[in-house]
């Protein structure tokens, strides 16, 4: 092999796997960290859990042919002003400052930041309880926000992802977690997460926990806003909000 | 051979990698494919920046050739993480503004692209060092020669120069393709689904942290010793006709 | 100063002025105002990576000095597991070292729990010792090739005299092999130390706090994208230009 294979080669593989999209569809970002049970790839490479089945019911009502495309969390609303993708839809709460730079829906599910630690820990969830704790956030995340803003007195991790903040949780390299009531309440219930429990819910703070789940836009993006607006509002009317909820979790989330 | 797994203690790390869902092997084969892609396309890219650069850099004007050594020195300096993050957002910003001015619509940059031209920028400033030592190893009598038959550049550089220089320049650019593998997985940070994302994937959704990265390691090191063997047979058929460099005569 | 006429030559004043425009243009459209806020934080980071930088490659060459010793002239069952060390950091990507070490190890844990109640547990709950260990690992895989060759290449000649006159082989290691592989790798060594300087902002993914996880904080707090990226590069490339200037000096005082 010579060196012009070696460029013809390297040319034709990016002519071939240009492979534009078609322009109607719209580009959902996710996390492409694992976030169960909300979204995260199963061992064949496709997308589930609750969200993934929301977006789909949501786009089915909206009439939109959505495509779900993982983008690292880290960089998601980068990516949806950089046009990537055209809307998030990866848990993420409406927040002011977020609002500065994204539009946001309606929200299609809510959900209290808690508390996690193991259980032979006696522990609250209010600042002096935590004081000097190592406590366990994951980056860019409403929990990021707050703990940066009440726990000024423990020392905080911050993780790429959920996941890594709960196998250090596991490992006990921290002494709390704090993250999504729903997502903590699947994994205290896992196995893995068997050595920890729920201590309670951090004191509400909606400047900066937001006002519940919605899915992110471009701002003056109107036309796709509506869409989904029309589409969270049809399946929560219609029932199939709750039909998936059920398959997921015991109580209402929204 | 499950018997022997099972004595082993291996059974479950087995099952956990088998090709077949529920096993994740087939997802890390085909990040691994992912990350080959966007390696071989990097490196492609970054070789053509480099011949480009070190001809530039070579036989360029004042100003090309101030420009070139700006590229080198500020790629070579910052942390590939750093310059991937700005160029992928930079690149797809860049793209799209280009398109709108034009008239055209939102251009679609699917992540295998994305991934090739943020990592060929960075190949492309080692490749134009790695080419331009040795393109000036070759003996500038062979060059004069070609051009006083009346060569035009581009041949010469075709018939003379790239040929020459080959042998000086294989190992470089070996090193190079070793480097545009591994590099490969610094693109997991930004989301992209090649082998290190897909391990981690695996790996947190199985919390088999252990057997999963073990096993992503082992794909990593067989592409290299496999490039290793390739990269020695480019060299030996690069160097034919040449006296051994090893040894010998001296 | 022939350095400086070819500074002031037509077309670099030009370069310069667009480049000063450029800059100026940078600090003037774009949006500096989270700087005084975040000041502390990024110099805290800043110590952090050179803290990092510089254990991890001191320790690194310190461990790169046997390993390349052994490649060079140890026996087999110190050369063998040598150069499979250097082959396999050298073959797979500091990224999954690192996270392999971190959470592989730390996914260990639950299944031992005596590692909790021991003296060492106070490190292990800690990032950075993985970090360091991971990043003096790569470091002396990297350099463990160079200074094998560094080894090999000292002349025999020498070698032999020094043993003619009667010095013990330690004295021969210290005073004469060693301080010429390592002469022989200095140029060498600027260009690894930068690698290394390249290398740590991935111990930013397990939570080590350093320069390059401030600016991840600024793009997560702020929304602003491009800002903390180019700062950041900057940063880097002074740290780089700083390691290349301290290397051509230490290179310039060692006699040839």
């Amino acid at each position: 092999m010579n060196l012009t294979n070696f460029f013809a080669i390297g040319l034709v593989a990016s002519a071939f796997l240009t492979g534009a999209v078609a322009a109607e569809d719209v580009k959902i970002g996710v996390a492409a960290e694992p976030y169960p049970p909300f979204a995260s790839p199963d061992s064949s490479g496709n997308w589930v859990g609750w969200e993934i089945e929301v977006i789909n019911a949501v786009c089915a009502a909206a009439e939109l042919d959505c495509v779900i495309t993982p983008v690292a969390w880290d960089g998601i609303i980068p990516s949806l002003t950089g046009k990537q993708i055209d809307a998030i839809m990866a848990s993420m709460s409406i927040t002011e400052e977020r609002m500065n730079t994204i539009d946001f829906s309606d929200p299609y599910y809510k959900t209290p930041g808690v508390i996690v630690a193991d259980k032979s820990m006696e522990l609250g969830a209010d600042p002096e309880a935590l004081a000097g704790k190592i406590v366990g956030v994951q980056a860019s995340t409403i929990h990021q926000s707050y703990a940066q803003a009440y726990f000024s007195d423990s020392e905080l991790r911050v993780y790429q992802t959920q996941d890594e903040a709960n196998q250090d949780m596991i490992a006990g390299r921290i002494d709390a977690i704090q993250a999504d009531s729903i997502a903590m309440a699947d994994f205290v219930d896992s196995d893995a997460g068997s050595c920890c429990e729920i201590k309670g819910a951090v004191m509400d703070d909606p400047a900066i926990l937001g006002l519940g789940i919605g899915a992110g836009v471009r701002k003056g993006d109107t036309e796709l806003l509506e869409a989904l607006n029309a589409g969270i509002a049809a399946i929560l009317a219609d029932g199939t909000h709750e039909e998936i909820t059920a398959k997921y979790f015991t109580t209402s989330i929204y | 051979m499950a018997e022997l797994l099972e004595m082993l203690g291996l059974s479950t790390s087995a099952e956990l990698l088998s090709l077949r869902p529920p096993g994740w092997g087939y997802n890390l084969l085909r990040g691994l494919a992912n990350s080959l892609q966007i390696a071989l396309g990097a490196f492609g890219l970054g070789v053509v920046i480099g011949l480009f650069g070190a001809s530039g850099k070579l036989y360029g004007g004042k100003v090309t050739r101030d420009l070139l050594a700006i590229y080198t020195t500020v790629i070579r300096a910052v942390p590939e993480l750093v310059l991937i993050l700005i160029l992928y957002y930079v690149g797809t910003d860049i793209a799209n503004k280009i398109s709108s001015a034009i008239g055209g619509g939102r251009v679609e940059i699917s992540g295998v692209v994305a991934g090739i031209w943020v990592l060929g920028v960075v190949q492309g400033a080692y490749a134009t060092e790695v080419l331009r030592g040795a393109i000036q190893a070759v003996p500038a009598g062979q060059i004069e020669a070609a051009k006083s038959y009346g060569m035009p550049a581009w041949m010469t550089m075709r018939r003379v120069t790239i040929p020459a220089m080959m042998s000086f320049a294989v190992p470089g650019l070996a090193n190079l393709w070793l480097i545009a593998t591994k590099d490969t997985a610094l693109l997991a940070v930004v989301g992209f689904s090649e082998l290190t994302l897909e391990t981690r994937q695996a790996a947190s959704s199985t919390r088999a942290y252990f057997t999963f990265f073990l096993a992503a390691g082992a794909l990593y090191l067989m592409v290299t010793l496999f490039s290793g063997v390739v990269f020695g047979r480019i060299e030996k058929w690069a160097r034919r006709g040449q006296p051994s460099l090893r040894g010998g005569t001296r | 100063m022939t350095g400086l006429r070819a500074l002031f030559q037509p077309h670099r004043i030009v370069l310069m002025l667009v480049f000063a425009a450029l800059i100026v243009w940078c600090a003037l459209s774009l949006r500096w105002d989270w700087i005084p806020k975040y000041a502390p934080l990024a110099l805290q980071g800043l110590w952090a990576t050179i803290w990092i930088l510089v254990v991890s490659t001191v320790l690194g060459f310190l461990l790169a000095v046997p390993l390349g010793l052994a490649q060079a002239v140890g026996p087999w069952y110190l050369g063998i597991p040598a150069r499979v060390f250097c082959t396999v950091i050298r073959g797979t990507p500091l990224l999954l070292q690192i996270w392999l070490l971190y959470y592989g190890l730390g996914s260990l844990f639950p299944e031992y729990p005596w590692i909790r109640s021991s003296e060492l547990w106070p490190y292990l709950r800690q990032a950075w010792p993985y970090a360091i260990l991971a990043l003096t690992f790569s470091y002396a895989g990297y350099e463990g090739e160079v200074m094998r060759g560094a080894f090999s290449g000292v002349s025999k000649g020498q070698l032999e005299t020094a043993k003619s006159f009667g010095m013990p082989r330690f004295t021969i290691f210290r005073r004469v092999w060693l301080p010429q592989a390592v002469r022989n790798v200095l140029p060498t060594l600027g260009g690894e130390t930068i690698l290394q300087l390249k290398a740590t902002p991935l111990v930013a993914t397990i939570t080590v706090v350093e320069i390059y996880s401030v600016s991840s904080r600024v793009r997560a707090d702020t929304f602003i994208v491009y800002e903390p990226l180019l700062l950041l590069a900057v940063v880097y490339m002074i740290i780089a230009g700083l390691i290349a200037l301290a290397f051509r000096r230490l290179e310039r005082k060692i006699p040839t």
